[in-house]
C-alpha cells in the first residue's frame, strides 16, 4: 500500500471533482426541464405527441450513455452544415457535449419518474381543486406539482446517483473529471488499488451526502 | 448501405459478431452476478452483525462508486493481483488474463451487486407463514428453499431482474477500454477508418435497440410463465 501516492494525488483528484460536479448540476438542472417537458407531453391525449415523447425516453434509456456521447461527439462534427452554424461553438468543445449528452440522457429517465408521479396522483385531489373554483393552473402549480415532487423524490435520488456515475463517460471524450485524472494516475504509477480507494472514496462520499439530502427532502415534503 | 455489406467489402459480419460477443459478455456478466449474489444476499439477510457489515460493504461500494472507475481496478489491478497469488505458490512469470474474462468478470460484480439487492427484496417480500409453515411440515432446509422459497422468489424477482439486465447489457458497451471487440469498440474501429463516426454510432445505437427490445420479449414472456396462478 502506497500511502504517499494517495495522499498525494488526493488534492488532484479532488481538484478533479469540481468537474465531476459542475457536469453533474449542469445535467441534472436541464434534465430537469427536459424530463418535465416530455412528461407532460406523455399526458398529451394526442396520440401523435404522446408517441413521439414515448419514443425518445425508450431510445436515450434503451441505448449506453457511452454510444449518446459518442455520437454527439464524434458523429454531429460530421454533418458539415452544423459547422457553419453558431452550434458549432457548442458541439466542438468536449465539455458541452458531454453535458448535452447527459442531460438528454437523464431526463429520458426524469419524464419517466414525473409521468408516473403525476399519473399517481389520486384523481380526488384535483376533483377538490375543481370543486373549489381553482383554475387549471393553480391546480396544476399549486396541487400536482408539489404532490407529484413529493412521489417522485425517491427515484429521483437514484437518478441523481445513477446520472453522478455516468459523469464518469465524461472521460471517455478527453475531459479530465474524477475518473478520468484516475485513470490519467493509475495508468502513470500502475497502482490502481490505490487510486482506486481515494477515487472511489470520493465518489461513496458524493453519493452518501446525495442519499441523505433526499431523506432529509422527503422528510420535509411528507406533511402527512 | 454498402457500409454494411459481408465479407472484406464493408463491416457487416464484423457488427455482426461484436453483436455476438455483446450478448456473450452480457450472460457470462449476468451469471457471475448470480454467483456473486448467491454468495452475498444471504449475507445481508443474517442476523451476525458483521456478516451483515460484508453484505452490505459490497453492495454498497458497488453501486456507489462509477463502473468505469471498477473496470479500470480489474482492467490494470487484475493481472498484478493475479500474478501476486501465483508467486506465493512459486509461480513467477508474467500472465495476462484475457480481455474477455476481466470484462466479463468487471461487469458481473456491478450486475452481481444489484441483483443482490433484487433477491433481498425478493425474500424479504416472501411471507414468514410460507417458512413457518414448511418448518412447521418438518421439511429440510435445503428442500424448503429449492421448492417453496426459490419458486416464489423467481416470480417476485423477475420484474426487477429484468432491469439488472438491461442495466448489465448496457454496462457491457464500457468494457471496450479494455479493447474487447464488441459492438462499441467495434464501431470504434470502423468509425475511424471509414471517417464515418455518425454512420456507425448511430448504428451502434440501433444494435443495442435490438438486444433490449428482443430481451425483453423473452422476458415477458418468462414472466407470464413464473405467475401462472396468480
Amino acid at each position: 500500500m502506497d500511502l504517499e501516492l494517495m495522499t498525494n494525488s488526493f488534492p488532484k483528484l479532488l481538484n478533479a471533482t469540481l468537474i465531476t460536479l459542475k457536469l453533474l448540476s449542469a445535467s441534472l438542472l436541464i434534465g430537469l426541464f427536459i424530463g418535465l417537458f416530455f412528461a407532460i407531453l406523455r399526458m398529451n391525449k394526442n396520440s401523435f405527441i404522446n408517441k413521439f415523447a414515448y419514443g425518445y425516453s425508450y431510445v436515450f434509456r434503451g441505448t449506453p450513455l457511452l454510444v449518446q456521447i459518442f455520437i454527439i461527439y464524434f458523429g454531429l462534427g460530421q454533418i458539415e452544415y452544423l459547422r457553419s452554424t453558431f452550434l458549432w461553438i457548442v458541439l466542438k468543445e468536449p465539455y458541452w457535449c458531454a453535458i448535452i449528452a447527459f442531460s438528454l440522457n437523464t431526463g429520458a429517465y426524469t419524464s419517466e419518474i414525473l409521468r408516473s408521479a403525476f399519473q399517481t396522483i389520486k384523481p380526488g385531489f384535483i376533483e377538490a381543486g375543481k370543486s373549489l373554483g381553482l383554475p387549471r393552473k393553480v391546480i396544476f402549480y399549486k396541487i400536482q406539482i408539489p404532490i407529484a415532487i413529493k412521489q417522485s423524490l425517491p427515484a429521483y435520488g437514484n437518478e441523481i446517483i445513477l446520472m453522478l456515475k455516468g459523469t464518469s463517460l465524461a472521460s471517455t471524450v478527453t475531459l479530465m473529471d474524477l475518473t478520468g485524472v484516475a485513470k490519467y494516475i493509475i495508468s502513470t504509477t500502475f497502482k490502481p488499488v490505490e487510486v482506486f480507494i481515494v477515487a472511489g472514496g470520493i465518489y461513496l462520499f458524493m453519493t452518501f451526502v446525495i442519499h441523505n439530502l433526499i431523506k432529509y427532502l422527503e422528510k420535509k415534503f411528507s406533511y402527512q | 448501405m454498402e457500409l454494411l455489406a459481408f465479407g472484406n467489402t464493408g463491416w457487416g459480419d464484423e457488427l455482426f459478431y461484436a453483436t455476438l460477443m455483446t450478448l456473450a459478455v452480457s450472460i457470462t456478466a449476468m451469471i457471475i452476478g448470480f454467483f456473486f449474489a448467491l454468495i452475498f444476499t444471504p449475507l445481508k439477510l443474517s442476523k451476525h452483525k458483521s456478516l451483515n457489515l460484508i453484505g452490505n460493504f459490497y453492495t454498497t461500494v458497488v453501486r456507489g462508486v462509477p463502473e468505469l472507475l471498477i473496470i479500470y481496478l480489474l482492467f490494470f489491478g487484475g493481472s498484478g493481483a493475479i500474478m501476486y497469488v501465483a508467486s506465493i505458490f512459486g509461480y513467477n512469470k508474467y500472465i495476462e488474463i484475457n480481455a474477455f474474462i476481466t470484462g466479463a468478470f468487471s461487469i458481473g460484480i456491478i450486475s452481481g451487486a444489484y441483483s443482490t439487492e433484487v433477491f433481498r427484496g425478493a425474500i424479504q417480500s416472501i411471507d414468514k407463514g410460507q417458512f413457518e409453515a414448511s418448518n412447521v411440515l418438518g421439511i429440510k432446509k435445503h428442500i424448503q428453499f429449492y421448492k417453496i422459497i426459490l419458486p416464489q422468489m423467481l416470480r417476485l424477482a423477475l420484474p426487477n431482474l429484468s432491469n439488472v439486465w438491461q442495466i448489465t447489457l448496457k454496462d457491457t458497451s464500457l468494457i471496450s477500454v479494455t479493447g474487447l471487440v464488441e459492438i462499441m469498440r467495434q464501431s470504434y474501429i470502423a468509425a475511424g477508418s471509414t471517417r464515418d463516426p455518425l454512420f456507425f454510432y448511430s448504428f451502434a445505437a440501433v444494435l443495442y435497440l435490438l438486444l433490449t427490445f428482443f430481451s425483453m420479449k423473452i422476458i415477458n414472456k418468462l414472466e407470464i410463465k413464473y405467475s401462472r396462478g396468480y
